[in-house]
């Protein structure tokens, strides 16, 4: 079986529906040279599908909004994660609103694409966000894919989606390598969750390349705990059926999320665990800390504020013992 | 325009009377320019459309009653109540929604714009303040628009002020000098003669429709009112009484009204006060929307939402719908 790169089946996934659909054309800085593979080949085969734009983050994202609601299903590739803090309005305030302010006459199917959020090695404060929960408390779909199979069939969901969808590929994730076969690679739903391992011990919930930890961690512990990996896939809509299905066999919960603490995904999900959830014991989370704190350069301080496998291992330990 | 202005003064009214709750921008004194330049549209010819836009659909043809019962929050309101006055859209009329964010939803009619060209000749146009032109998402439109030649018409409707901001001290060199820079023709054009308007707004129109590419038209005009009916209560300032009056002279309606005969114009109003009669009727008998739909229109594909939103999750029944808001 061939090895799939998780950045070439995002570049085989939006080839395939590009393909399969003339709507979809795609937009962004430098794709024409396929700065991060996602766009490779594709200005050869469609070459009026494929739109370089200058650096104009808000007025190419509300041009995206606009030619949804004229029809066409806008593709739009951003650099670095911050440009998404840049767009916000755009994309919760204008794209994501107007279906409900029309009252269901226009629809706006566009997918914002970030082939690398989080962490980049010692890139620094500015660089390095991982600002996946911000949408998702607004209210606007957000998936991030783990591994090559999902970023394949989570990106051709939400390119299919007929509203806003935000795709965030974890910087870490974007070389993994997966054995798969083409014939396999099919649209995921958004909203269903994966359980990547079975357990009974304790359900950790990791969020995008921390499920590659999550089951590191998981086989490192097999002797002593048995550990359930709840992979959620997108983040809104959120799998708490899902999520609940597995609490409910394993009783503990720990969530395993690379976003910012306060206010945070892993937050939201305690939350929810505590308010809906059968829980043995208190549920335990890591997180980057609270703030913005990303350092950069020196690696003992940019890995300081990851969240970590001897954290996650800590986490675990904790809520199987209370 | 008699339309315009009379439909705006029974809003007033419903804002008085509080069936409007959110009060209302009326556009009282530009009616010339709403009149005119959708004159010069075509009926599947794209409008977006601003906060101060009751003018430009009813000038486009949307139905006065199911207008009114949309700022009303009714039932029966073009939106379903969704929308109000802030947020309108019609596309039966052509018009595709009003950004609330002043100045970016020209880059929403751009794009807009280029979707449309690439399956026939349609045109969008995108209206703003000059309130909009200081904002720097604006010209990032203007850069798009003309790189990729894009057939929208940028319509800048200079009342001279935004909110109690005069164009001067807001504005460092000129509109038209803004979209100059892009290489986009604009000119500054009167806007209390709807003729005029007309006549220039046909000019850009059949320019972008015949690949000409977008161009941009600054219509001088003035608010009779305030910026929002909550200026009626609060006596702001920032203009004097001789200015109002001097633009008060070159009323739109006047200027237009002196070209038809008394009694076409008679019977224009009577008509006009008919309609609205029947519109302000069917606005308030219309039903108020039902809570329990808040969710509607949220998501085209619908999302799984928490039971407990709802008040508690039942837990495992609202759990195992699919798909599907839950209630
Ligand atoms: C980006 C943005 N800034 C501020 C506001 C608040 N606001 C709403 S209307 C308005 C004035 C707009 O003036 P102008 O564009 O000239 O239009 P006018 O009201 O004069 O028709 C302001 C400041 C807003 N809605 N959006």
């Amino acid at each position: 079986m061939p090895k799939m790169s998780y950045s070439k089946a995002l570049n085989r996934a939006l080839t395939d529906e590009m393909e399969r659909d003339p709507d979809v054309f795609v937009l962004g800085e430098d794709i024409k040279f396929a700065l991060n593979s996602v766009t490779t080949g594709l200005l050869d085969r469609f070459p009026d599908r494929v739109l370089e734009t200058p650096l104009s983050e808000q007025g190419f994202t509300n041009f995206a909004t606009g030619a949804a609601m004229g029809g066409k299903r806008p593709v739009v590739e951003y650099q670095i994660p911050f440009l998404l803090l840049l767009v916000l309005e755009q994309i919760s305030n204008q794209a994501n609103k107007f279906r409900l302010m029309s009252a269901g006459q226009v629809k706006v199917p566009v997918t914002y694409l970030l082939p690398g959020t989080g962490w980049r090695p010692g890139w620094g404060a500015q660089h390095s966000d991982q600002p996946y929960g911000v949408f998702a408390h607004l209210g606007v779909k957000t998936v991030i894919p783990a591994t090559p199979a999902d970023a394949y069939g989570l990106f051709l969901s939400a390119i299919r989606d007929d509203d806003p969808v935000v795709v965030f590929c974890p910087m870490p994730a974007l070389n993994l390598r997966e054995d798969v076969s083409y014939a396999d690679l099919a649209p995921i739903p958004l909203g269903v969750g994966r359980v990547c391992r079975s357990g009974a011990d304790v359900t950790v919930l990791a969020v995008g390349h921390l499920v590659h930890e999550a089951m590191a961690v998981a086989e490192e512990l097999a002797g002593e705990v048995s550990v359930e990996v709840f992979d959620p896939r997108s983040l809104h809509p959120f799998d708490w059926a899902g999520l609940a299905a597995s609490v409910e066999r394993t009783g503990r919960l720990v969530v395993f999320d690379d976003g910012n603490r306060f206010c945070g995904v892993g937050a939201e999900v305690l939350a929810t665990a505590a308010e809906e959830m059968r829980l043995l014991a208190p549920p335990k989370r890591v997180t980057r800390p609270d703030a913005a704190v990303v350092v950069g350069c020196a690696p003992e301080l940019d890995l300081a504020v990851q969240p970590s496998r001897a954290q996650l291992v800590a986490a675990i330990q904790a809520v199987v013992k209370s | 325009m008699r339309l315009i202005r009379r439909f705006e003064e029974r809003c007033i009214d419903l804002v008085r009377s509080g069936d409007i709750g959110s009060g209302i921008h009326p556009c009282i004194g530009q009616e010339g320019v709403a009149a005119g330049l959708c004159a010069a549209l075509r009926p599947d010819d794209a409008l977006l459309s601003n906060h101060r836009g009751h003018g430009h659909f009813l000038a486009r043809g949307s139905d006065p009653g199911r207008f009114l019962a949309e700022l009303t929050g009714r039932v029966g309101g073009i939106d379903s109540g969704r929308a109000g006055s802030f947020h309108p859209s019609d596309l039966s009329a052509g018009i595709w929604g009003a950004s609330g964010t002043v100045g970016h939803g020209a880059a929403i009619a751009t794009g807009l714009g280029w979707a449309l060209a690439r399956d026939g000749d349609r045109v969008a146009v995108s209206v703003f303040g000059d309130g909009a032109v200081t904002q720097g998402a604006l010209l990032e439109s203007f850069n798009l628009a003309s790189l990729w030649q894009v057939p929208v018409v940028f319509v800048c409707e200079n009342n001279g002020y935004a909110t109690t901001l005069p164009a001067p001290a807001g504005i460092a060199g000129s509109v038209v000098g803004r979209a100059e820079a892009f290489g986009i023709p604009a000119s500054t054009v009167d806007g209390q003669d709807p003729e005029v308007v007309f006549d220039a707004m046909a000019a850009a129109v059949d320019r972008a429709r015949g690949g000409g590419g977008p161009s941009l038209l600054e219509f001088t005009t003035y608010r009779f009112e305030g910026h929002h009916t909550f200026e009626r209560r609060m006596r702001l300032a920032y203009r004097d009484d001789d200015e109002v009056a001097r633009w008060r002279e070159r009323d739109p309606l006047a200027i237009q009204a002196a070209r038809v005969p008394a009694d076409v114009r008679d019977a224009i109003d009577a008509e006009v006060e008919e309609v609205l009669d029947a519109a302000v009727r069917f606005a308030l008998e219309s039903p108020r929307p039902d809570p329990a739909d808040a969710f509607d229109h949220l998501y085209a594909t619908p999302v799984r939402l928490r039971g407990s939103l709802f008040g508690g999750l039942g837990a495992a029944a609202a759990l195992d719908g699919a798909g599907r808001i839950f209630r």
